[in-house]
């Protein structure tokens, strides 16, 4: 590589690079040719590979070619500069003074400028009314669909029959006329031997034969929690519980969604339920936590 | 595929009464009875070659079946004859694509991924569904098999079922006009590639491009 | 042609001075100084690719019925947004070239800038003058981030709304004000009214484009100012700068880098698939898949949510401090609060008050080419944490027993990586090998 000094005029005392300025034509020709044919390719064939191909290499040519061109076939011209001088500490003085100079025969200099505290109270004043926003929200999170007689429905609003669920079965389930994708919404049925139950004393009665509820959204941090163990021989296999994909907090079915493995810091809400006239599925009640991801209005 | 229940007594005695038992009640805390678990079990588990297992305390996998078709068929045939559901008739082709994919969301994505290529869950690894047969699905999801959950009927219907198998064969190959697939793993290999592929090719541009002298 | 074109411009603005200087300024060219313009050249990428998705995609939530070219979702109700992404994928010509030329572009934009940061620190580049464009830059490199999460999570389909549920608790686990920030944010509890997805539309087409575009100026603008740093070597010194001239050399190459930018993203956008929405499926917040994970420059905060043992802080029964915070807030807090404080915390160690023009090689400075590999390998593991379930899978592997593994190896690795980078640096130094060659 020839390298100069950049001069204002003179003699060029560069010779040419012939077979770097021809190889830069050959890939602005090849260049051409794939552009062409993307051109083409969309009318004829818009396959996304081969559409990704032609504009792809057409792009790489132009690129190679204004590789070679940029080192073999133009002069390389080194140059040196000066960097700039960055501290100025006469000026810097002087822009002390140009400033001072704005206060030249303000007497409440100080005064004024702590008046300029003025101003924060009222940004303040006006930032006030989004406080109320607080109780507000904590109110948006802690409503819940379910109420007691609420009937449960599969995703396509068909009630549930509880002897439908066989054990080892996981069914998800909603509110009867409420958006499903309310996140106090969905809940997980399950059926267990009754003898695997192990629920709080004040739940004994919210697990009909069995069929106990769950809100189907983690605690931890809001996904579906969809993944369900359930042994089919008890002794060689860890025991029944429900886990999300997320970040894989585990809960336990029988014993009232107790967190056994995992990030999330409180157990999976249990929705009470009973079987009613007709042996379909219903609500005995609200949740026996708030479901979803904490905020600080959960409490322990 | 009639097998013949004397036989397969035989193989039972010879390759699995160590762990279910002489006769096919189960050993306490090893294996559980074989009684009432029907062709359809059977068929499942020695057809996949989760049975026999060497150690009944760890997850069975899906291996080469460890005998062949006419021994799987007579041993199958003795299980049957315990009682239980016999094995399903399932015609993928007749079922709904669509439907089986959302079903399939549903029930099955969370543990087995979208297109069945398997993941983890605490306590166990979930096995993707590329070699699995149509009527394997449909018997795995009514059996629940190690800790899988069941599928009741109630729930999902035979057809739904078989919907789902049709899903999952289609899974196998899915659309994938995007290009190369990556395994239709998800994010991780597309990460993997924009560095090792697309930021180690520009890595070597700008080596051609910029100068190299040792500073 | 160029004479008059010359004449034009100076006759009407006084320009020819100004050519004068721009056509000679100096680019010392180091390959490794050109890790930022890899970064540069994929944002023009974003924004073209971008505004071409913008002329398609909608950004609204109304449900549809989907009867387009994709038979698995025929008859499956869906958002708009996800059709429209959908129709865009199948049906536009080259839509999908686009959509995933895109979508590479965000994923190596990201991955030079890393490379980029890790450059400017490991040559000492952030001393002063220059601490100040660290801080512009380390705010691009938050914003890159944040805007990656924001677009992927358009489409409304099933894996990147898994995503937002986790970004919506992790606001919401703010201490105080992460109840009122996540309601403000989504118009309610999530997954929110119809607002949230216009809202979010906008501040990934236009807000956070123009901000990052503004301060990508203003990046540029420094580094014209101050004029590029150079390595120590013959006729170099701390008051002048030797390199290449812009014209033509250095434009050509340049442009060049543009060129095999936009080149390598377009292959990779026709030749790679990228995120398949139409294998996810539309989003339900009662649906999930495994094997979830965010996009790479998102991996680390997986890693951390997953790692992070069940720890809460409760005040008087309330929830005070829900377990995301630690690993979706805190973690990042820290680590982009290490990146803004890293030059003053430098000043204060090692006592150096100076302007520096000259960089140093990283061996030349073994405490801090050591402090900054333990730094970066503590977020590397973390990160690699993130796909522990994948991990897991694929060599058999006990997800627990993983978790555990990741949370020791987070803390000791960043030490054992210190103590062998600074030795290896202290006798790189002294024997003055290449560090790849070791022919003595």
């Amino acid at each position: 590589m020839r390298r100069r000094r950049a001069l204002p005029a003179g003699p060029p005392l560069r010779e040419r690079d012939r077979r770097a300025e021809n190889l830069t034509l050959v890939l602005l020709l090849c260049t051409t040719l794939a552009g062409a044919g993307f051109i083409a390719l969309y009318f004829a064939k818009p396959d996304t590979q081969f559409l990704g191909a032609a504009l792809g290499l057409a792009l790489v040519f132009l690129a190679a070619a204004c590789l070679v061109a940029g080192k073999r076939v133009v002069p390389q011209i080194e140059v040196e500069k000066e960097r700039p001088e960055l501290e100025h500490l006469q000026e810097q003085d002087e822009v002390l003074a140009v400033i001072a100079q704005g206060g030249e025969g303000v007497s409440r200099k100080r005064f004024l400028l702590a008046g300029g505290g003025a101003v924060g109270v009222l940004g303040a004043a006006l930032l006030t009314p989004v406080l109320s926003c607080g109780p507000e929200a904590n109110r948006i999170l802690s409503r819940s669909p379910w109420r007691r007689g609420r009937l449960l429905v599969t995703e396509r609003d068909e009630p549930i029959a509880a002897a439908g669920i066989v054990v080892g079965e996981l069914v998800t389930a909603f509110p009867e006329g409420a958006d499903k994708e309310d996140i106090a919404s969905p809940v997980i049925v399950v059926r267990v031997r009754p003898d695997e139950l192990d629920l709080p004393a004040e739940r004994r009665g919210w697990a009909p034969d069995g069929l106990v509820a769950y809100s189907k959204i983690c605690t931890h941090a809001g996904c579906a929690v969809s993944e369900y163990r359930y042994p089919l021989y008890d002794p060689t296999a860890p025991g029944p519980a429900v886990v999300c994909p997320c970040h894989y907090s585990t809960f336990s079915v029988t014993d009232g969604g107790r967190r056994i493995f995992g990030p999330a810091g409180r157990a999976l809400p249990q929705l009470p339920i009973e079987v009613d006239g007709d042996g379909n599925l219903v609500a005995a009640g609200d949740f026996s936590g708030r479901p979803g991801p904490s905020w600080w209005g959960v409490r322990q | 595929m009639s097998g013949d229940p004397q036989r397969g007594r035989e193989l039972y005695l010879t390759g699995c009464q160590s762990c279910h038992g002489v006769d096919a009640r189960g050993i306490p805390g090893t294996a559980p009875s074989l009684h009432g678990v029907g062709a359809a079990s059977a068929d499942f588990y020695l057809s996949t070659g989760r049975m026999p297992l060497d150690d009944p305390k760890s997850e069975p996998d899906r291996t080469e079946p460890a005998y062949d078709r006419k021994s799987l068929d007579d041993l199958i045939a003795y299980v049957g004859s315990l009682g239980g559901p016999s094995i399903p008739q399932v015609d993928a082709a007749r079922a709904s694509l669509s439907e089986g994919q959302r079903l399939f969301t549903e029930n099955c994505a969370a543990c087995h991924q979208v297109v069945s290529r398997g993941g983890v869950i605490a306590g166990a690894f979930v096995p993707t569904l590329l070699e699995a047969t149509p009527r394997q699905v449909f018997e795995a999801a009514r059996i629940g098999p190690y800790v899988m959950p069941r599928f009741g009927q109630a729930q999902l219907s035979d057809h739904e079922l078989t919907s789902i198998a049709r899903y999952v064969q289609y899974a196998k190959h899915p659309q994938n006009p995007g290009g190369w697939a990556l395994f239709n793993v998800g994010p991780v290999p597309e990460g993997l590639v924009a560095w090792l592929i697309g930021l180690l090719a520009l890595l070597l541009v700008i080596r051609m491009l910029g100068r190299n002298e040792a500073p | 042609m160029i004479r008059g074109l010359v004449r034009f411009l100076d006759e009407r603005l006084g320009a020819a001075p100004l050519v004068k200087k721009t056509l000679q300024y100096v680019f010392p060219d180091h390959w490794t100084f050109m890790l930022g313009e890899i970064a540069l050249y994929a944002f023009v990428v974003l924004v073209a690719t971008g505004i071409y998705l913008t002329l398609f995609f909608e950004p609204s939530t109304e449900h549809v019925i989907y009867q387009g070219d994709y038979a698995p979702l025929r008859g499956h109700e869906m958002t708009k947004a996800f059709q429209s992404t959908l129709d865009l994928s199948f049906q536009t010509k080259g839509g999908l070239l686009l959509r995933q030329t895109h979508h590479w572009a965000a994923n190596v934009f990201v991955a030079a800038i890393v490379l980029h940061l890790l450059r400017i620190l490991f040559t000492g580049a952030s001393r002063k003058p220059r601490d100040l464009n660290v801080w512009v830059g380390t705010t691009l490199f938050a914003l890159a981030v944040f805007e990656g999460y924001a677009g992927y999570s358009l489409p409304d389909d099933l894996l990147s709304g898994m995503g937002l549920a986790i970004g919506y608790a992790v606001l919401l686990s703010v201490p105080v004000v992460g109840a009122w920030l996540a309601v403000l944010t989504w118009g309610g509890q999530f997954p929110g009214k119809e607002v949230f997805e216009p809202r979010l539309y906008i501040t990934h087409v236009l807000v956070i484009p123009l901000v990052m575009a503004t301060l990508i100026a203003i990046h540029l603008a420094i580094i014209v100012r101050q004029k590029h740093t150079q390595f120590p070597g013959p006729g170099r010194t701390e008051r002048n700068v030797v390199g290449s001239a812009l014209w033509p050399g250095y434009a050509l190459r340049s442009l060049s880098l543009l060129f095999a930018v936009a080149g390598v993203l377009f292959l990779l956008g026709g030749l790679v698939q990228i995120n398949p929405i139409w294998l996810y499926g539309p989003y339900h917040t009662y649906a999930a898949t495994n094997g979830a994970q965010p996009d790479w420059y998102v991996g680390w905060l997986i890693g951390a949510l997953r790692l992070m043992p069940p720890l809460e802080i409760h005040v008087f029964g309330y929830t005070l401090v829900p377990n995301p915070f630690f690993g979706g807030a805190l973690f990042p807090l820290i680590v982009f609060a290490l990146l803004y404080f890293w030059p003053a915390l430098e000043r204060r160690t090692s006592g150096d008050y100076a302007r520096h023009e000259l960089l140093d090689r990283p061996r030349d400075a073994p405490w801090r080419t050591a402090t900054i590999s333990a730094f970066f390998s503590w977020v590397a593991v973390v990160f690699l944490a993130g796909s522990q379930d994948q991990l897991a899978l694929h060599f058999h592997f006990s997800y627990v027993g993983l978790v555990w593994f990741f949370r020791v190896a987070s803390i000791v690795i960043p030490f054992i990586v210190f103590f062998l980078v600074r030795r290896a640096a202290r006798e790189l130094k002294e024997t003055e090998l290449h560090p790849l060659r070791l022919n003595r």
